[in-house]
């Protein structure tokens, strides 16, 4: 009996102290996340002289100075915000009303062909755009579209993996017998779905919304393609416009704000709203 | 719910077909168009000699021979799979580790939430942004070679842009930051998703945790852990943002930091559509193949 008690007892202490180093380690994953983070935003409020003097990450005070000089500056970088902004809001928008919109046919009508239909989209969604991009910018100069943000936001209608998102959540989130409801009640199929499908989707729909405007956001291959005046550019393209200038010209507290720019926001929205992201992952893509 | 009631459903449903337009016509115009005319460009002749267009003249297979020959491709695939597999093997014995640790109930873990927002943090972050940072900081006078300096680990600032390994190094690492959190947060739900009475049953019969995490969760979670690791191929058969900002497009030194998609993305702009068509149906070919493996194991899983 008292053998047994103490066994338990050191069971207690080695899980505590098992616990701890954990911890400790899961500190040291942590720092190895943010150290990059932390380091820039310290660096975005250094001038360039004192960048040139050393490490440190005790912050300066040039930040607005640095933001002052990198608006005044030759980069866009007012410009290339508002396009980015432009681009990935409507983008997150229109993605996330016709996903919706195409998972409610499939979920809430019965028709020839569906499963297939279904089949069909999965069997799209691995399609990555890098291989169609020559047949997208050979379409895109054809239409006279370059430098155009159309050909940036309209194909996020067809998102195969948003469509499986809002799919899975429907078939358990919006009962068929709610719409069939509606329409005893004489409400149209495009009223009922706006009025009644959508907002009971809301959830999925804030989710869907934020990977699709930060995809939008992060997105380079494609706008490098056919965005080619500094004004029409967005931020990736203006980033790798700095990376290709002679940059050991430039005053580096600017190039610094300027990463700032491309990552603090996202970076920001992200901690607001973190427990739907990390949750959302996987919720749409393994279920288990 | 069926019969008394499919008279008045069946007229709603062409609705089913309308609601399926605005995806249908976008995916025509934006990914098939596109996706044909890639392939048909791959069996031409079609490329810029200085200011003067060759072609288009149908040339059948010879861009996908042209392609194979000289050994380039094979090189830039070389190095795709190298930066891939230094990203991806400590990347899922992270993710296998933390998740463990994060599944586990009798560890009792302070903070879940918080470590679970920083890991996932970095896989947000624009990549060419990273990229650009990295650039930054591990340059000649940057701030990494600093800090070393100043701490007297070296004498001399290290070149990490104009050494093989460094740059894939960094390359490799910029990958693992951004994805280790996501594949944690995936393994994390296939182990939670393990019965407990099996980890009880076990527990009871003296199984150690280590025998537990051998025997019990990692082959439960083979299906997970196949579309991880598929996915993640193919993600990494497509990596282009971080190496193109590194270094700068040229994929040096010596070319040894080039991916498949830099190669591709070099033809796109010198406008050598033909190379480019040839290029791209290859990576289509490989994907599909990589994809159809995913497919069969979510199907087998699903059947279940």
């Amino acid at each position: 009996m008292g053998e047994h008690s103490l066994n338990k007892k050191q069971g207690i202490t080695s899980l505590r102290i098992k616990r701890i180093l954990i911890t400790i380690v899961l500190i040291l994953i942590s720092i190895m996340c943010l150290f990059w983070f932390v380091l820039l935003f310290v660096n975005t409020t250094r001038s360039n002289g004192e960048l040139g003097r050393g490490f440190t990450l005790i912050p300066s005070t040039h930040l607005i100075t640095n933001i002052k000089n990198l608006y005044e500056g030759t980069i866009p970088i007012l410009n290339g915000m508002l396009n980015s902004f432009l681009v990935a809001g409507l983008s997150a928008l229109l993605c996330v009303y016709f996903s919706t919109m195409t998972a409610y046919a499939v979920q809430m009508y019965t028709f020839k062909g569906k499963k297939a239909i279904i089949t069909f989209i999965l069997a799209i969604m691995m399609i990555p755009t890098q291989v169609t991009a020559l047949g997208f910018i050979n379409l895109v100069s054809a239409l006279g579209l370059e430098n155009n943000f159309i050909p940036l936001i309209i194909p996020s209608i067809a998102a195969p993996v948003t469509f499986f998102y809002m799919k899975q959540y429907m078939a358990s989130n919006l009962p068929p017998s709610l719409i069939e409801a509606a329409r005893i009640d004489g409400a149209g199929e495009l009223k009922t779905f706006n009025l009644i499908a959508l907002p009971l989707m809301k959830p999925a729909i804030a989710v869907q919304a934020i990977f699709t405007f930060v995809a939008s956001w992060n997105n380079y291959f494609v706008p490098s393609l056919i965005l080619h005046d500094d004004t029409k550019k967005t931020l990736p393209v203006l980033i790798a416009q700095l990376r290709s200038a002679d940059w050991l010209k430039f005053d580096m507290g600017q190039v610094y704000a300027m990463i700032s720019f491309s990552i603090f926001p996202v970076i920001i929205v992200y901690l607001i709203l973190s427990k739907n992201i990390v949750g959302g992952t996987t919720a749409g893509g393994v279920k288990e | 719910m069926k019969t008394g009631k499919t008279n008045v459903v069946s007229k709603y449903n062409r609705w089913g077909y309308i609601f399926l337009i605005p995806f249908f016509v976008v995916f025509l115009i934006f990914q098939l168009i596109p996706l044909v005319n890639t392939i048909y460009n791959s069996f031409f002749e079609n490329y810029m000699s200085g200011l003067r267009r060759v072609g288009p003249n149908f040339v059948g297979f010879q861009n996908y021979s042209a392609l194979f020959k000289g050994g380039d491709l094979l090189q830039y695939f070389g190095n795709t799979m190298i930066m891939w597999i230094m990203g991806f093997v400590p990347q899922i014995l992270l993710a296998l580790l933390l998740g463990a640790w994060f599944a586990n109930p009798s560890l009792r873990l302070k903070g879940q939430r918080f470590f679970k927002t920083v890991i996932y943090l970095p896989n947000l972050i624009m990549a060419s942004a990273f990229a650009m940072l990295f650039f930054t900081l591990f340059a000649d006078g940057g701030p990494i070679n600093n800090m070393l300096i100043q701490a007297g680990m070296i004498a001399q600032p290290i070149k990490f842009m104009s050494n093989v390994w460094t740059v894939r190094s960094l390359v490799a690492f910029m990958n693992f930051l951004i994805w280790f959190g996501n594949t944690t947060i995936l393994l994390l739900a296939g182990m939670l998703g393990i019965p407990a009475d099996l980890y009880e049953a076990a527990e009871v019969d003296g199984a150690s945790p280590t025998t537990i995490f051998f025997k019990i969760t990692l082959p439960l979670l083979k299906p997970i852990f196949i579309y991880v690791i598929i996915t993640s191929l193919i993600g990494g058969l497509q990596m282009f943002d971080v190496p193109q900002i590194l270094t700068n497009g040229s994929g040096d030194p010596m070319r040894s930091s080039m991916t498949l998609i830099m190669y591709l993305n070099k033809h796109l702009y010198s406008k050598n559509y033909g190379m480019a068509g040839a290029l791209s149906v290859l990576l289509l070919i490989i994907t599909g193949i990589l994809s159809l493996i995913v497919f069969k194991f979510t199907a087998k899983k699903e059947a279940k």
